[in-house]
């Protein structure tokens, strides 16, 4: 199983939440799993957009009791 | 595919300090060439050491300061560092303030004048604060 780190964003508004991420992304190694929790649901929609963008790759989102799980791989 | 995104900010005031930096900083990291031009009642909050918040225009910023919202100029400071953006403060702005280059926030460029700004922008999208 890769390795997996968490990003605790919850509590922070948009974009806080995607920067958080982008920063655990440069400190990870290519093929590690980051999983951002955010309880900002419009972060929840755009981390996608931007995992898309820049090409990692996308694994879901999840949400439990008000809190999102988006998971993502560094692939670059 | 990489765009250029140029964005001048003017205005004093925390939802369009607060708008421009989400910009900055999402138009960044998302791969874009992203140039910041600050001027007029904009660059005074971004001399060294400034922790004021900018007057609220309307309710919207009166929340923004009471719920976690990511402080303007830690978002323009993330789209330096987590994006590759270029902050530029205005040669003239600078000149009217009496502030040098090393009165402002480190992660500031080099005073820019408006020719070059104007210049730079004629391609790619352009947006004002």
């Amino acid at each position: 199983m890769a390795n997996r780190r968490t990003v605790d964003a919850r509590g922070s508004f948009c974009p806080g939440p995607l920067m958080e991420l982008i920063a655990a992304m440069k400190m990870a190694e290519v093929g590690e799993e980051i999983e951002v929790l955010s309880t900002d649901k419009g972060s929840a929609t755009d981390i996608p957009e931007w995992i898309k963008k820049v090409k990692h790759e996308y694994m879901g989102t999840e949400e439990k009791n008000g809190v999102w799980h988006v998971l993502v791989k560094k692939t670059h | 595919m990489s765009d250029r995104i140029s964005i001048m900010v003017v205005t004093g005031t925390l939802e369009r300090l607060q708008m421009a930096a989400m910009v900055a900083s999402v138009g960044a990291v998302s791969g874009n060439e992203v140039v910041v031009f600050l001027s007029m009642n904009a660059l005074p909050f971004f001399r060294k050491g400034d922790a004021s918040t900018p007057p609220a225009e309307g309710a919207m910023g009166k929340l923004l300061v009471s719920k976690k919202a990511p402080p303007f100029k830690q978002l323009f400071e993330n789209a330096v560092e987590l994006g590759d953006a270029k902050i530029y403060p205005c040669s003239m702005a600078m000149d009217v303030l009496g502030y040098q280059p090393k009165d402002v926030e480190s992660y500031l460029g080099e005073p820019l004048g408006l020719t070059k700004f104007l210049d730079d922008a004629r391609e790619g999208q352009v947006w004002s604060f």
